[in-house]
C-alpha cells in the first residue's frame, strides 16, 4: 500500500509546530511516502494477542522515596532563557494575540 | 611508542608505576588533536584547559598516595548530545548551539570523578538520527582511513576520535546502532549495554526506550574499565537498572569450548559485501576450531526490524524533540504569538533529517493512525525480543556483521534517506530487544577499510561480550589495526 503523504504534509507540520516551506514539503511528500512505504512492512505479521512492548526489560517501576531534594538555583535554570523577565522565562503575549488558527 | 598510541590500560599502567605523568598524556593527546583533527574534524568544541586542569589534579592527588581509579590521568571524549556543566552541549544542532547546560549528564560526572581528563566534545548527527554524522549541523567528520570516507553514526566524532589517537576512550550513544556502527567503520570496539544498565540522565533524549550510552575503545579490557565506571543504578534515571554491576574487568579469560554461538543468517546476508561476510566466518571459524558449538539460527522477525524502528524511534522522537520551542534554551527565532515562535524556530533550527522523524513520528502517533503504526511497531517489538529470548535459550552469543559494507563515500547516501536507514540494518533489532551488543573489529577489507562483527548476548551479559572480544583480541585479530593511512601522508604513523 502506498502512502499518499501530500494530503497529510501541511495538518503533519502543523501538529508538530514546524515551519516547512514549499520545497520542504515537496521533498517530505516523496521522502515520507517511500519510507513509510517500507515502515507499512509490519502490517504482513498477524499481532492479534500480542501485548506491545513499552519497557523491554519486566522490571517494576523503581520510585524514589518522596522527599523534597533542592533543585538547581533559579538564576542556572535560566541561564539559557532567549528572554526572560523577573525571575520568569518570557514568551509573546497569550492574551493579546490574534491566533485564527486556533 | 608514542603517549596517544597506547590504550587506556597500558596508559594507566604508565602512570601507576610513576613512569608517565597524567599532564604529559594529556599533553600528547591534546597535540594529537591539534596535529590530526583539521583533516578529521572529530569534534565540536574542545576543552584543552579543563583537560589540563583535570590531569594536574590527578598527578597532585597521586602524588600524594592518594587511591585512584584505574582511569584517573587516562583522557577521554564525550559525545555532544551528554550534558557537561557550564560546557557547550549542542547535539550538533543550530536549535542548541548556544546551550550551556546548567549540570552534568551522570556518566559525565562519573568520568569527572574518576579523575578523566575531558579533551572535548565529539561531533555527532544531529539529536543522533544519522548513519554517517554528515547530519550535523556544524562540520563533517572523516574516517581517519581514508578521509574521503564517512566515520559512520551517529556517534561518528567518537569513534573518528579514538581510531586517529585523539582519544583513548570515548563516550557515544546507541539508540539504532549510533555506537555500534561507526565502530565498525573506525576500526574499533563499540559497546551498547543492556538498555538500563548506563544512567540516561543528562544525556539529551532521541528515542527514549531505545537510547543508550555506550563506549568507544581500542581492546576489551579499556571497554571493561570505562563499562565499570559508567554502570550501574542511578536514582535520577527511572530506567536504570538496579540490578549489581560486576567488575568487567577482573575476568575477561575466555573457554571457548564452552561458548554456544548463533551465526544469525539475516545479518550474514548474501546481498551483504563478500568480504564483510568472508572476515565474520573466519572468526567465528576460530571459536568453532576452540571447541566452541557454531550454528546457523534465524531470528525470524529480523526484516520487520527496520520498520517498527523506523516508526517507534521517530514517533518517541517526535515528543522528545517538542522541548525545542525557543522559550526555556537554545535558538530562538522570535515571532509576534506563540504558534509562530514555536514553528518558526523549529523550522529554522532543526536540520532535514531531524523533520524528515519529527512528521513521521507526529504522523504515527496522530489520532487515527496510532493503532494502525506506533501500536503496531510496539507489538511487532515483542516479536522481535522473543526470537531473541529463544535464541538465547540454546546460545550464549549471536554473531553477525556489524555493517553490510565497510565505510561509505561521503554524500553517496545523504540525498536516499532510505538507504541511509538500511545501514543500521545489522545493528536495530538488538536496540529494539534492549540487548547487549560489542562490535569488535574484525579485519581490513581489500579497499584497507575495517571491517565489523557484531556480537550480542542475552541481557545483563555484557561480560560474556568482552570476554569474546578478548578472545578475539589474544588471536592477533585485530592488533594491527590502529591505523590512519589517509592522515599518514607525510610518513605520518
Amino acid at each position: 500500500m502506498t502512502v499518499d503523504f501530500r494530503k497529510e504534509v501541511d495538518y503533519v507540520a502543523r501538529l508538530a509546530r514546524l515551519d516547512l516551506d514549499s520545497e520542504e514539503k515537496e521533498r517530505m511528500v516523496g521522502e515520507l511516502g517511500a519510507i513509510l512505504k517500507t515502515a507499512q512492512k509490519i502490517r504482513e505479521l498477524d499481532t492479534e494477542g500480542i501485548e506491545p512492548t513499552s519497557h523491554v526489560l519486566d522490571l517494576p517501576a523503581v520510585l524514589r522515596e518522596d522527599k523534597v531534594k533542592p533543585s538547581l538555583p533559579l538564576n542556572r535554570v535560566l541561564q539559557n532563557a532567549p528572554h526572560r523577565r523577573q525571575g520568569y522565562f518570557r514568551v509573546p503575549s497569550i492574551t493579546a494575540s490574534e491566533n485564527p488558527a486556533e | 611508542m608514542k603517549l596517544y598510541e597506547m590504550s587506556a590500560t597500558e596508559l594507566s599502567l604508565l602512570q601507576v608505576r610513576g613512569e608517565v605523568s597524567a599532564v604529559e598524556i594529556t599533553r600528547s593527546f591534546l597535540d594529537r588533536i591539534e596535529e590530526v583533527e583539521p583533516s578529521v574534524n572529530a569534534f565540536i568544541t574542545l576543552s584543552p584547559t579543563a583537560a589540563m586542569e583535570t590531569a594536574v589534579g590527578v598527578d597532585k592527588r597521586r602524588h600524594r598516595g592518594d587511591k585512584l581509579h584505574p582511569l584517573a590521568g587516562v583522557p577521554v571524549a564525550v559525545k555532544d548530545n551528554l550534558c557537561t556543566n557550564n560546557m557547550l552541549t549542542t547535539c550538533a544542532s543550530k536549535v542548541l548551539d548556544n546551550f550551556i547546560p546548567p549540570y552534568s549528564a551522570t556518566v559525565v560526572t562519573a568520568l569527572h570523578e574518576a579523575g578523566m581528563p575531558l579533551l572535548g566534545k565529539t561531533n555527532m548527527d544531529e539529536f543522533a538520527m544519522g548513519s554517517s554524522t554528515e547530519n550535523s549541523a556544524f562540520q563533517v567528520t572523516r574516517n581517519p582511513w581514508d578521509t574521503e570516507r564517512v566515520p559512520g553514526g551517529s556517534s561518528g566524532g567518537s569513534a573518528a576520535a579514538v581510531a586517529a589517537g585523539m582519544a583513548p576512550l570515548a563516550l557515544g550513544s546507541d539508540t539504532g546502532g549510533s555506537v555500534r556502527q561507526p565502530a565498525s567503520f573506525c576500526g574499533v570496539l563499540g559497546l551498547r549495554p543492556t538498555y538500563g544498565r548506563v544512567s540516561r540522565y543528562g544525556l539529551i533524549a532521541f528515542a527514549s526506550s531505545l537510547d543508550q550510552v555506550g563506549p568507544l575503545a581500542l581492546n576489551a579490557h579499556d571497554c571493561a574499565l570505562i563499562l565499570n565506571l559508567i554502570s550501574g543504578h542511578d536514582p535520577l534515571d527511572s530506567t536504570s537498572l538496579p540490578e549489581p554491576v560486576p567488575d568487567f574487568s577482573d575476568d575477561l579469560e575466555l573457554d571457548p569450548s564452552s561458548l554456544r554461538i548463533g551465526l544469525i543468517r539475516e545479518n550474514l546476508s548474501e546481498q551483504f559485501d563478500p568480504e564483510v561476510r568472508a572476515s565474520v566466518l573466519k572468526c567465528v571459524e576460530l571459536f568453532e576450531k576452540n571447541g566452541a558449538l557454531v550454528e546457523q539460527v534465524s531470528l525470524p522477525h529480523t526484516d520487520y526490524g527496520l520498520g517498527a524502528y523506523y516508526l517507534i524511534a521517530p514517533s518517541e522522537a517526535s515528543s522528545n524533540l517538542g522541548r525545542y520551542d525557543g522559550v526555556r534554551y537554545g535558538f530562538n527565532a522570535g515571532g509576534s504569538d506563540l504558534e509562530t515562535l514555536f514553528s518558526k524556530t523549529r523550522g529554522e533550527g532543526f536540520g532535514a533529517e531531524v523533520k524528515r522523524r519529527i512528521m513521521i513520528g507526529t504522523y504515527a502517533l496522530s489520532a487515527g493512525y496510532f493503532d494502525a503504526y506506533y501500536l503496531k511497531a510496539m507489538k511487532v517489538r515483542t516479536l522481535i525480543r522473543r526470537d531473541y529470548m529463544t535464541a538465547f535459550e540454546k546460545y550464549d552469543l549471536l554473531v553477525g556483521a556489524a555493517s553490510p559494507t565497510p565505510a561509505f563515500k561521503i554524500g553517496e547516501k545523504t540525498d536516499d534517506p532510505l538507504q541511509m536507514y538500511l545501514c543500521d540494518v545489522c545493528n536495530i533489532t538488538d536496540s529494539l530487544a534492549g540487548v547487549p551488543s560489542l562490535s569488535v573489529p574484525v579485519g581490513l577489507h581489500s579497499g584497507g577499510l575495517p571491517i565489523g562483527m557484531q556480537m550480542t548476548a542475552s541481557p545483563f551479559r555484557e561480560g560474556i561480550l568482552l570476554k569474546a572480544a578478548a578472545y578475539l583480541e589474544e588471536a592477533g585479530f585485530y592488533r594491527p589495526l590502529r591505523p590512519q593511512p589517509g592522515l599518514a601522508e607525510e610518513g605520518g604513523l
